[in-house]
């Protein structure tokens, strides 16, 4: 929205400035187009200049589908504002399509009145066929009458601005990126620095390459400078976001610092066993670089090898951790069993994505809570957190780690492919701040007569943890039912009863060692939306838009999803309706109405895509009456 | 390659200490009883303390070894013994690992981790009780049985072509292979020796005798009218000579194959094929591997022994140079990489 006309100052050549508080911008073009580069660029620069951030990065499962198809059309959505946001926009106000596939999958989500920026020269009759458009779009009066469109031969004026380089026509191409970037930074008023130094860094091997990214650069900028086409430019102040230091971070970021923070201010090794898969393998490419904190990464063969030496290494006496997505997941519950038999303390992350089988690979769901629940084989209650945001994934990690070594537990951590790519402004913590784990590993015999009782239990029902070498405390264990104490197989009824009991009220009194749920809104009143995960944002901006409204409507959202908060009970019971808006179809719902017989309503949604506010107002409002 | 390994300050231990206080529940007269008393012979002599063991093992009646040792043990799940033993000495480069493995948990549901442990070397011992047969789920064949063989599952004969554990290692390039048969009971001793002082994987087979569901799978090995005809004994640096008077041996013929010849006459001892254990390329012990009962004596020893670097060793190594370029890891240095910014 504009607020204000500013004083134009030189840059603008003489143009409006207009001042707004919010801008959601998406770019699309093939998946060899760069368009998750520019948009990280154009993420960094804006994080760098203070405002608030939210992005959504949404690209295809192929690698290079065939150029110009529209199943490999890549989008980078990136909303930056001069307040507190939680989603990166319902609607853009700004599309940049580099092709007609790019126009044709993403013209819908653009605002009516919006720009639209056009590489034109590609909506030739090739590009047009594969899109599998019969007229141009650009010549449809009717559509473009919607928009502010601004045709722009880039591939031109691009191979222009690079010429001299020697680059070939290929090479030159591959900077109208760069170019298409430029024009967005001249439109939104963006200081190119932070890029420029990003593309030094990144090519400071190949000076060509760096000299043609900033020439097409800095051509855009000028393009919009220059031409009369573009007649009013924009400025977002930063936002008022807490005093502090603050960087950008996605979540499987988070999660990799996270980790290696773990390691170095507990003294432990985590060793992180990882089998390739999307959207989870950035983790073990992040971790990879982190051995200097005393981190080990394991490529293992498969999902169930990562899950087994999790295993191996718990049993070892270090920090284990894998992580993976739902058909990993799937593949590594027989082994999370033995974890969970044997009680020892590792993290299985699960960087959820669109199912069932190989489903949406690069999509974002949340369909992987009951899998979690109960995946498994046999009685066999774990922990589960689940992270509401990029930033949360650092905080969460840790917390993982401190209930599985706390309770003698595997624990999973729920993320999804939203938050996993996703990046916001994240505050940087102080180190003196952070958790430190409280290992004890048992060093001398625990029974009275001298003998080592690896099932013995403490206050919390965990066993103790012995680390392999250790003089006295040879002992074995495994999957096979054992006797309470003295951990010895044994499969007699009365025993398996009790042995199941117990794993089970471990896992349930963990929730006298967690924080109380906490609601936003009234501590009462006529509707509680209640939300878990990577949802966080757009509910909770939902919820206050519709607070602001009028309506009698609170908002609570949990991170720890197993066991649930001690007074969530209580918190359900103080509102008239319950509402659950899950990227599944109800399955937080039916825990809630199968543990506290609530009369919970889903509003369930599994397009691979997160909500939109406005879609989640217009559903809270009807609810709400 | 053989590894100093360091000397005990403290009184060497013996066979008894390493037996844990639970019953042996294994069938009367099975071989899993033998190789157990063997490899609590051998661990004593090793110079380790107990302490600084683990056993780890699958699913089946051989995985339930490690109860019976009085070490660190770890008794998991079908198949992943070898992913499970990877995790431990990844975290724990100090335990000497054992992994115990049968022919079903090895090579059919774990062939996977099987094969990914060998090729990646990771210091640790296989030691896979091959009895050709599921004996555990009391009887259906396995990926080792050979064709035709009447099981449970195979009331008309076997029509699954067995794999021949060896070949498969050695395809993998494993560093150290070796075959035993559980009642030889000096040789067993020796070849769990040899694979205790291996660094690497060192794979070892041992027929074991399943005397419930397959009783005599391996007589012609362990019987002494057929025995001596039925296997060869392989020496680093002699020739393959076997039957009852050592008047045959085994002979590389043309087309990458071997012979048995008669000894005396034309063929003179220089003529046999002379055991390498240390040549790097495998194809020698793979071409042993390929020996097998009635056609040809089938070896027994260490087929191959040679040296490459072990994967948790270059684990440590990365972690080290890590440390020596990029100096301990800073929890400040890393929080506040990146670009960064300051709200007031």
């Amino acid at each position: 929205m504009s607020t204000a006309t500013l004083e134009a100052p030189a840059s603008s050549n003489g143009k409006k400035l207009e001042n707004l508080e919010t801008v959601v911008i998406r770019f699309c073009g093939d998946s060899g187009d760069g368009m998750q580069s520019v948009g990280i660029q154009m993420t960094n620069a804006s994080a760098i200049f203070g405002n608030d951030v939210c992005t959504f990065p949404d690209f295809p499962a192929e690698i290079r589908a065939p150029a110009g198809s529209l199943f490999g059309v890549s989008g980078y959505q990136l909303c930056f504002s001069n307040h507190d946001i939680f989603t990166p926009g319902d609607d853009v106000d700004t599309l940049v399509a580099m092709n007609p596939a790019a126009l044709k999958t993403n013209i819908g989500d653009l605002k009516r009145g919006g720009t639209l920026i056009v590489n034109e020269e590609e909506f030739n009759k090739g590009g047009l066929q594969k899109a599998l458009y019969e007229a141009n779009p650009l010549d449809d009066e009717t559509l473009m009458a919607k928009f502010r469109v601004h045709k722009v031969p880039m591939t031109r004026l691009n191979r222009d601005a690079v010429e001299g380089l020697g680059l070939s026509l290929k090479n030159a191409d591959l900077c109208r990126n760069f170019f298409a970037l430029g024009l967005v930074y001249w439109l939104y008023d963006r200081d190119p620095k932070p890029t420029e130094e990003a593309v030094r860094a990144k090519f400071a091997k190949k000076p060509d390459v760096v000299e043609a990214n900033l020439r097409a650069l800095r051509a855009g900028m000028n393009y919009g400078f220059s031409t009369e086409s573009f007649t009013v430019h924009y400025h977002v102040p930063p936002a008022k976001l807490s005093p502090g230091k603050y960087r950008k971070i996605t979540g499987n970021e988070a999660v990799a610092m996270g980790l290696a923070v773990t390691a170095k201010l507990s003294g432990k090794t985590v060793v992180f066993s990882g089998y390739p898969i999307t959207p989870a393998s950035d983790i073990l490419h992040d971790l990879s670089m982190f051995k200097h904190f005393g981190v080990k990464t394991f490529q293992a063969e498969d999902e169930i090898a990562a899950m087994a030496s999790c295993v191996g290494a718990a049993f070892a006496g270090e920090l284990a951790v894998t992580a993976s997505s739902g058909p990993g997941i799937c593949l590594k519950g027989e082994a999370m069993g033995l974890g969970m038999m044997t009680e020892l303390p590792m993290v299985i992350i699960d960087v959820q994505r669109g199912g069932p089988s190989t489903g949406l690979p690069t999509k974002t769901e949340q369909s992987d809570l009951l899998l979690a629940m109960f995946g498994r084989n046999g009685e066999s209650p774990l922990p589960i957190v689940a992270a509401s945001g990029p930033g949360d994934c650092f905080t969460m990690i840790q917390e993982a780690f401190r209930i599985a070594t706390e309770f003698m537990c595997p624990v999973i951590f729920l993320s999804d492919g939203y938050i996993a790519n996703g990046a916001e402004p994240w505050r940087i913590p102080n180190v003196e701040d952070l958790p430190r784990l409280k290992i004890d590993h048992l060093a001398t015999a625990n029974g009275e007569n001298g003998e080592y009782l690896p099932y013995k239990r403490n206050e919390k029902l965990a066993r103790p943890w012995v680390k392999p070498g250790t003089k006295g405390l040879e002992h074995r264990i495994g999957g096979l039912e054992k006797k309470d104490v003295t951990g010895n197989i044994d499969y007699s009824p009365k025993n398996h009863q009790h042995m199941t009991n117990t794993r089970a009220q471990k896992v349930a009194n963990i929730a006298n060692y967690i924080p109380e749920q906490t609601v936003d809104g009234p501590a009462n009143g006529k509707v509680l939306v209640i939300s878990w995960g990577g949802t966080f944002g757009a509910v909770r901006t939902a919820v206050q838009q519709s607070q602001a409204a009028g309506k009698s409507v609170a908002h609570t959202h949990l991170r720890y999803m197993n066991p649930f908060p001690r007074n969530l009970g209580a918190i359900l019971k103080s509102y008239e309706k319950v509402l659950v808006p899950e990227l599944n179809c109800g399955q937080l719902s039916l825990l809630l109405r199968n543990k506290y017989l609530v009369d919970a309503k889903g509003y369930n949604k599994v397009e691979g895509k997160p909500f939109l506010v406005n879609e989640l107002v217009s559903v809270i409002s009807e609810f709400h009456g | 390659m053989s590894v100093d390994l360091p000397t005990l300050p403290t009184p060497t231990l013996q066979s008894k200490d390493f037996a844990s206080d639970q019953e042996v529940r294994w069938c009367p007269r099975c071989g899993d009883y033998s190789i157990l008393a063997q490899m609590k012979k051998v661990l004593p002599t090793l110079g380790i303390p107990k302490e600084k063991f683990c056993f780890v093992s699958g699913i089946g009646c051989s995985s339930r070894f490690p109860y019976y040792v009085n070490t660190y043990g770890l008794h998991s799940i079908h198949g992943r013994a070898p992913a499970v033993a990877t995790g431990v000495k990844l975290a724990n480069p100090e335990l000497q690992v054992w992994v115990i493995t049968g022919d079903g948990d090895a090579l059919s549901i774990g062939g996977n981790h099987f094969l990914h442990a060998i090729r990646r070397n990771i210091d640790m011992k296989i030691i896979l009780f091959n009895n050709q047969i599921y004996g555990l789920t009391k009887g259906q064949y396995s990926p080792t049985s050979p064709l035709g063989q009447k099981s449970k599952s195979t009331p008309y004969g076997s029509i699954d072509h067995p794999l021949t554990p060896l070949s498969v290692a050695i395809g993998a390039e494993a560093t150290f292979v070796a075959r035993s048969v559980d009642v030889d009971i000096k040789h067993l001793t020796m070849v769990l020796e040899r694979a205790a002082h291996h660094k690497g994987t060192a794979f070892v087979e041992v027929y074991q005798d399943c005397n419930v569901f397959n009783q005599g799978a391996f007589s012609y090995a362990t019987e002494k009218e057929t025995r001596s005809d039925s296997i060869v004994y392989l020496e680093h640096g002699k020739p393959l000579i076997f039957g009852k008077n050592r008047e045959k041996g085994v002979r590389v013929a043309e087309g990458n194959r071997v012979e048995i010849v008669q000894l005396g006459g034309d063929v003179k001892e220089d003529d046999l094929l002379f055991h390498d254990e240390k040549t790097p390329e495998p194809s020698l012990a793979f071409l042993l591997s390929r020996m097998r009962h009635p056609e040809f004596p089938e070896p027994m020893g260490i087929f191959r022994a040679v040296e490459r670097s072990t994967y948790d060793e270059s684990v440590t190594k990365q972690v080290e140079a890590a440390r020596a370029k990029l100096g301990e890891g800073s929890v400040e240095k890393l929080l506040n990489s990146g670009d960064t910014w300051f709200v007031n």
